[in-house]
């Protein structure tokens, strides 16, 4: 198929058709609405539903009842309308319905501002709504990859019913890339007779099924949890994805980035290659599972002096590195989250200052 | 001679965990009667809410999700949305429809969701200890209104029917009440109708049923239903408050 030249928030949408998803409920919201503005056209171009909810909390809800229902569903929000949904979100992995939700983040907290940024990695990747629940957090670095993970975070979501988080930020929502799209997804799950209500007519059982998260006793909540902790490690054994760049060889540093942040460092890359200094890069395209060996292996070469975790927050990734590299080599962070990018230039100084 | 009297084949055989005296196991067997004289069962999906009537499904031989406070409207319009072909029914009470789910309940009427709002409203918050809901009575007293509710610190009961039938979407917007037998043969036809309405895809449906709490009220429930009576009823007046067909 021949690469068409589109907008990262319009390029989530078709994604989201091609995927056989024809069901999209959302509420708008800078940076991300032109996900919404594409979908009310295209999706009833195609017999699907489009709605405008009146709120984001209202929104996490159709997309529980719509996925409660067995039917593909996905919605798009930014950092706030992302608040307002976790009390959905909470409630739709713990009732284990597969639903994906796109986070185009904008600097936070509070309202912040409407400029990219990396300010939602906790709530993204330790929870955001209450409880012990887990998303699956793929991130993308472009809109090619923001329609690969698109099509994909179907998929994995009704591997796992689990809701599943594309996490981008404002540049790969509003930038124009050439694309070229996947074929499309086919397949559809086949056990929704087993647990979605969707209706007892033509269901073999004749018994009624019910999408819940209530547990009043104690055995049975606890034995729900180690449920969902169990596929929690599956997750992480089966569905971890990431990229080194230039890690083949010898490094003196290696820097952890995700999204719109890892492009800037890959550039950094390239120019101090340069100028005859080697640094690798780790770039974790699930978030969670986090690929927590790959990043230690990576940090543990001896070339390797130190880790260096750039971001567009004030230092959230950053723990998790830590955490991985277990004490084996120093693990810095620099970040900046007002809206602006850390330019390579400004990369290239701290990795020169780091490595002396 | 027939069998005179049986269980809905909509409803299960569970014994129930609401109180003696408690009006949501009239309610619960008329949506169980419609469901079954309307044929639909099978094709039915009911949202529980937060409070009471928050097992609901243990009660109920069909599909049922169960949705977090107030939400229940949203979550049946996202099933509504993407299966037509389903009969989405919610049942909620005054905490979860009148409180925290406002804005739900008056934007899935204001779209005209074809689904089926059972509205039970007995004053109070019953399944967290009978503290004061919008619906409490002036002077009534509830575990958060020792002294009876101020008015003038907490407003007047909000009366839901009558806001709904301000929404101008076509609707069935009706109040009833379970307080006498010729009360619950009313609200029972006007459930029924609010299927019907649904089922002909003609329009949202939403049916309030004043009901009583004799825990929560510190009653018996022979006092309780008098008491319903004679202070709710002047308040919240039954009857239809808009049908489709006036639109």
């Amino acid at each position: 198929m021949a690469k068409v030249l589109m907008k990262g928030n319009e390029a989530i949408g078709e994604a989201a058709i091609r995927a056989g998803c024809l069901n999209y409920f959302a509420y708008p919201i800078t940076p991300q609405s032109e996900v919404a503005e594409y979908l009310s056209k295209r999706l009833p171009e195609v017999g699907g539903v489009f709605l405008q909810g009146e709120s984001e909390v209202a929104v996490g809800y159709m997309i529980f009842g719509a996925s409660g229902a067995g039917e593909r569903v996905m919605t798009t929000s930014s950092s706030p309308g992302i608040s307002l949904m976790s009390e959905a979100i909470s409630y739709i992995a713990a009732a284990e319905c597969p639903a994906v939700f796109v986070n185009i983040m904008r600097g936070g907290p509070g309202l912040g501002g409407i400029l990219p940024s990396q300010g939602d990695y906790f709530q993204a990747t330790k929870g955001g709504g209450h409880g012990d629940y887990h998303l699956m957090v793929l991130a993308p670095d472009g809109v090619q990859e923001a329609v690969e993970m698109t099509m994909q975070a179907f998929t994995l979501a009704e591997k796992y019913r689990n809701p599943v988080m594309i996490l981008g930020d404002g540049m790969i929502g509003q930038m124009m890339e050439p694309v070229e799209f996947p074929d499309d997804l086919k397949t559809e799950p086949s056990n929704k007779d087993d647990w979605a209500t969707n209706g007892m007519s033509t269901r073999k059982s004749k018994k009624p099924n019910l999408v819940k998260s209530l547990f009043l006793d104690s055995t049975e909540l606890n034995q729900h949890n180690m449920n969902l902790k169990a596929k929690y490690e599956q997750m992480k054994k089966e569905d971890v994805q990431y990229e080194l760049y230039n890690a083949d060889g010898e490094y003196q540093i290696l820097l952890a980035s995700y999204g719109t942040m890892s492009r800037v460092c890959r550039t950094a890359i390239d120019m101090l290659k340069e100028e005859g200094i080697e640094a690798a890069m780790f770039r974790p395209k699930t978030l969670f599972p986090f690929p927590e060996k790959q990043v230690h292996d990576a940090a543990a070469k001896d070339s390797c002096k130190c880790v260096i975790s750039i971001e567009m927050s004030m230092g959230q990734m950053v723990e998790d590195v830590q955490r991985c590299v277990m004490g084996k080599k120093p693990v810095e962070f620099y970040g900046e989250c007002g809206g602006e990018i850390p330019s390579p230039e400004k990369i290239i100084e701290i990795v020169k200052e780091l490595i002396g | 001679m027939g069998k005179a009297f049986s269980t809905p084949e909509a409803l299960t055989d569970n014994y129930t965990h609401y109180c003696p005296g408690c009006t949501h196991g009239i309610v619960h067997r008329l949506v169980a009667e419609a469901i079954d004289e309307l044929g639909i069962r099978e094709k039915t999906v009911g949202i529980a809410p937060v409070g009471c009537a928050v097992l609901i499904y243990n009660y109920f031989d069909c599909d049922f999700q169960e949705a977090a406070h107030g939400r229940a409207p949203a979550m049946a319009t996202g099933i509504k949305r993407v299966r037509p072909d389903l009969m989405v029914f919610t049942y909620q009470g005054d905490g979860d429809l009148a409180s925290i789910g406002m804005g739900e309940i008056i934007h899935a009427a204001n779209r005209g969701e074809k689904i089926t709002v059972i509205f039970i409203n007995n004053a109070i918050y019953g399944m967290t200890g009978g503290q004061m809901a919008p619906t409490t009575m002036p002077g009534q007293r509830a575990t958060t209104a020792p002294a009876g509710r101020d008015t003038a610190l907490t407003g007047m009961p909000i009366r839901m029917a009558n806001l709904m039938s301000e929404i101008v979407t076509p609707g069935y917007v009706t109040r009833q009440a379970v307080l006498k037998p010729q009360m619950v043969n009313k609200c029972k036809k006007a459930i029924k109708k609010a299927f019907q309405y649904q089922m002909d895809n003609t329009c949202f449906s939403f049916v309030e049923v004043i009901s009583t709490c004799p825990t929560n009220w510190g009653m018996t429930p022979v006092d309780a239903l008098k008491w319903a009576e004679e202070n709710m009823l002047p308040y919240y007046e039954l009857g239809d408050y808009k049908t489709p067909e006036e639109a």
